[in-house]
């Protein structure tokens, strides 16, 4: 995964690390099921460090949006019946990240930011 | 991801191996939803000791084989989640529909190897199917 790539110039550690991996990937599956409905599209990973360790990694899809947020990141809300899955994402996202920030547009796409800050190697 | 399947004592332990996520899990619950099937175990063992990765997409396989499990009164096992996957777990709280364990592993590795070999005894001559990516030890029924 590019993520590791690039989280690894901060040296984290390896809980740390696949902290990371795990939310990023739960961002990307969203965007690629729920975004593009399982179809075709881009989904942009924009990653960044800041002063202080601090990680910022967002997904960005253009697929068709989030009509209702703050339902769509309560734990176990789902929207496939058949389909399994858990309902979790978003919980583990905010487990495993200091913040999720979630912006969505219906019809234009969805963009979710996570930061971390990671600990410092004593 | 690579998933070996081993039947014995009514019980269907799958050896899961290498990356579980969303596309993984798609494929690999139709696989082990057939040999659940096929086997009809009382117990079904997911053995996580080899899986490297795994994010929420893992927990819908869990619950989802728990949910078939219980539909003919079985029960599932995880066994030997790794510390990162033991973490994803626990936020779902699966320890509420399957028991966690760990094996020791030396001595599974006896038993284990014991085990093969009086299966391999028992086999021989069985139906012994093995796909690709697929180890698929066979037991008297």
């Amino acid at each position: 995964m590019a993520v590791s790539g690039f989280v690894a110039q901060l040296n984290p550690c390896i809980d740390e690390l696949s902290d990371i991996k795990t939310a990023v990937s739960e961002a990307v599956t969203n965007a690629i099921v729920h975004g593009y409905r399982e179809k075709m599209g881009n989904v942009e990973l924009i990653m960044k460090i800041y002063k202080d360790r601090i990680l910022s990694v967002t997904v960005r899809d253009r697929g068709c949006g989030i009509e209702n947020i703050e339902k769509a990141m309560e734990p176990l809300f789902t929207t496939g019946v058949d389909e399994e899955r858990a309902g979790l994402g978003f919980t583990v996202m905010e487990s495993f990240m200091d913040t999720v920030k979630v912006h969505s547009t219906v019809g234009k796409g969805t963009t979710v930011t996570l930061v971390k800050r990671l600990r410092i190697k004593g | 991801m690579n998933a070996a399947f081993v039947f014995c004592n009514g019980k269907l332990t799958v050896y899961l191996k290498g990356e579980l996520d969303h596309h993984a899990a798609k494929e690999i619950r139709t696989r082990i939803d057939g040999e659940i099937l096929r086997r009809k175990p009382e117990i079904l063992g997911l053995d996580f000791q080899k899986v490297t990765f795994m994010d929420s997409s893992g927990l819908g396989l869990v619950m989802g084989r728990y949910k078939l499990m219980a539909e003919s009164g079985g029960k599932v096992v995880i066994e030997n989640p790794p510390s990162h996957i033991k973490k994803v777990m626990h936020i779902a709280g699966i320890s509420k529909l399957a028991t966690i364990v760990f094996t020791d592993k030396n001595k599974t590795d006896i038993k284990k190897s014991k085990k093969e070999e009086q299966e391999n005894e028992a086999c021989k001559g069985q139906d012994n199917k093995s796909d690709e990516n697929t180890v698929s030890g066979v037991v008297a029924e």
